[in-house]
C-alpha cells in the first residue's frame, strides 16, 4: 500500500509528466484553452495511460524479455499502444456509447502521445510489477490531469487580461507554462520514505 | 541470422494486431444510419456550432436519430433544408429565415457617458466596470465583441453602436450569445416595426440618459389598432404575430424609438 502511495505522489507531483518530465506538451498547450476540453483530454489520458501500462507490461514481460529483445521496446510499445487505442475505441463505441461520446475526439488524439509511451517505457526501466506499473500509468494520468486543469484555469484568466500586443497568444502561454513548471520544481526536493 | 527473430516478432505483433483489429471491427461493428451521411451533405459544412451541436456531423446525427428539425441549422439555404426534410420524409413546415437585430440606438451622441473607458477593448470587460461606460445600463457598449464573434462579417460598429448588416447576416446567433447585455435578438426576416430599445428604467431616468430611449409613455399602446403593443417594465414591446405594420406607433413615438427595422435599415443615421 505504501509503495503505491509513493508512486502516486511521485508521478503526480515530484515527476509530473508535463511539468517536470516535459512529456505530453502538445496536448498540454493544444487543448488547455478551455477547462471543458482540458477535462475531456485528461479523462482520455488517464484511461489510455492505465490500459497501455498494463498492455505494454505484458508484452514486455512475456514477449520481449524471454527473447532478449528489450531493445525493441520503443517500437513494439508504439505498435501496442496504437492498436490498443484503436481496439478500445471500437469496443467502447459498441458497448459503452456514453463513455465513447465523453472521450470523443481525444481518444484517437492521444494514440501516439509521448506521455503514454513515456509511462510504458518508465515502467520497464524501473522494473515495476504489474500492479505497480498499472498504478504508475494511472497516477501519471492523474498528474497530467492536474497540470492540464491548473493550466487551463490560468489560460482562461489570461483571456481577459491586458497583455502587450507582442505577447498575445502563444508567447504568453509559453511564459505562463514555464512559470507553472518552475513552481513544480519545488516538489523536486520532496523525499518520501 | 539473429536479425530474423526481432523482425519476426515485430511483424508478428503487427500482423496479430492487424487481424485482431479487423476482427474486432466486424464483431463490434456499430450500424451507422446511412441517412446521416446524406443529411450531412446538405448541411453547409462550416461547423460553426450555431445549431448547438458539436458541428455539422453532430447535427446530422441528431436530425436522423433524435428527430431534430432540419431547420435547426440557421445558416442553411432553403433548398438544403427542403432536401433534408424530403430525405427524412417530413414536412419542413414554415422554416423561416432568421436575422439578428441590435435592440438599441444609443450611439455616443444619443446616450451620455458615465466615464471614459480605457481598458481592454471588449464589451465583457467594460461590462464589469459598472455595466459599461454608457449612462444607460441596458444599451450597447459598442466595443465590438459581437463583431469579433460574427463568422460572416455582418456587424459594423459606428459611433459606439453595433449594427447588423442584414444582407450579410445568416442568423447564426453567435452575436446573440456573445453580447453581455443581451440586446441582440434573432427575429424573423419579415419583422417590421420594432422597439429599438431595451431600457427598463422609469421614463424620466431613461430620457435623461438617452435621447432615443423608450420612456414607457404608452402612446404607442393606445394608438395601435391591432392591440399588438404592450408596455411592461417601462418598455414597449410589439407582438409581431399581431402587428399589421401600419406604422402608427412610429408616428406617435416622442422618442423615435420605434422604427420599421425591415425597411429603414439604419434609422439613426
Amino acid at each position: 500500500m505504501k509503495e503505491l502511495f509513493v508512486i502516486l505522489i511521485g508521478a503526480m507531483f515530484i515527476e509530473n509528466f508535463v511539468l517536470s518530465k516535459f512529456l505530453g506538451i502538445c496536448p498540454f498547450l493544444g487543448v488547455s484553452k478551455k477547462s471543458s476540453t482540458a477535462l475531456g483530454m485528461s479523462g482520455a489520458v488517464v484511461f489510455v495511460n492505465t490500459l497501455a501500462s498494463a498492455a505494454t507490461w505484458a508484452v514486455n514481460e512475456f514477449l520481449l524479455k524471454p527473447n532478449d529483445l528489450e531493445y525493441l521496446q520503443t517500437i513494439a510499445f508504439i505498435l501496442v499502444i496504437a492498436a490498443l487505442v484503436q481496439f478500445v475505441e471500437i469496443v467502447l463505441k459498441k458497448l459503452v456509447p456514453p463513455l465513447y461520446k465523453a472521450l470523443g475526439i481525444y481518444l484517437p488524439l492521444i494514440t501516439t502521445n509521448c506521455a503514454v509511451l513515456g509511462s510504458a517505457l518508465l515502467n520497464v526501466e524501473r522494473n515495476y510489477t504489474f500492479l505497480q506499473a498499472v498504478f504508475f500509468g494511472f497516477s501519471a494520468g492523474l498528474g497530467f490531469t492536474m497540470a492540464l486543469i491548473l493550466f487551463s484555469a490560468i489560460r482562461e484568466r489570461l483571456e481577459t487580461c491586458d497583455i502587450p500586443e507582442t505577447f498575445k497568444g502563444m508567447p504568453i502561454t509559453l511564459i505562463a507554462a514555464s512559470l507553472v513548471s518552475i513552481a513544480f520544481v519545488g516538489f523536486a526536493g520532496l523525499v518520501i520514505q | 541470422m539473429s536479425i530474423i527473430i526481432p523482425v519476426a516478432v515485430v511483424s508478428g505483433l503487427g500482423l496479430f494486431f492487424g487481424i485482431g483489429l479487423a476482427y474486432a471491427s466486424k464483431v463490434f461493428a456499430v450500424k451507422v444510419d446511412e441517412r446521416i451521411e446524406k443529411v450531412r451533405e446538405f448541411l453547409p459544412g462550416a461547423n460553426c456550432g450555431a445549431c448547438g451541436f458539436s458541428g455539422c456531423d453532430g447535427l446530422a446525427e441528431a436530425i436522423v436519430n433524435e428527430g431534430v428539425s432540419p431547420g435547426k441549422c440557421p445558416v442553411n439555404s432553403k433548398e438544403g433544408i427542403n432536401a433534408i426534410a424530403e430525405l427524412m420524409g417530413i414536412d419542413e413546415g414554415e422554416v423561416s429565415q432568421m436575422v439578428a437585430r441590435v435592440i438599441c440606438q444609443g450611439t455616443w451622441t444619443k446616450a451620455d457617458m458615465k466615464y471614459e473607458y480605457q481598458g481592454v477593448q471588449d464589451c465583457h470587460a467594460a461590462n464589469q466596470l459598472g455595466g459599461g461606460m454608457s449612462q444607460c445600463y441596458y444599451g450597447c457598449i459598442g466595443l465590438g465583441s459581437c463583431q469579433r464573434a460574427c463568422p460572416f462579417d455582418a456587424i459594423e460598429l459606428k459611433n459606439g453602436l453595433a449594427r447588423i448588416i442584414p444582407e450579410k447576416c445568416k442568423g447564426c446567433g453567435m452575436c446573440v450569445a456573445e453580447c453581455p447585455k443581451g440586446i441582440i435578438r434573432l427575429v424573423p426576416v419579415l419583422t417590421g416595426f420594432t422597439v429599438l430599445c431595451a431600457n427598463q428604467d422609469k421614463g424620466g431616468v431613461a430620457r435623461k440618459n438617452c435621447k432615443v430611449a423608450c420612456i414607457g409613455c404608452m402612446k404607442c399602446q393606445k394608438v395601435c389598432p391591432a392591440g399588438a403593443i404592450t408596455v411592461e417594465n417601462n418598455l414597449a414591446r410589439i407582438d409581431h404575430e399581431k402587428c399589421e405594420n401600419c406604422g402608427k406607433c412610429a408616428e406617435v413615438c416622442p422618442q423615435s424609438t420605434i422604427h420599421d427595422a425591415m425597411h429603414e435599415r439604419f434609422p439613426m443615421d
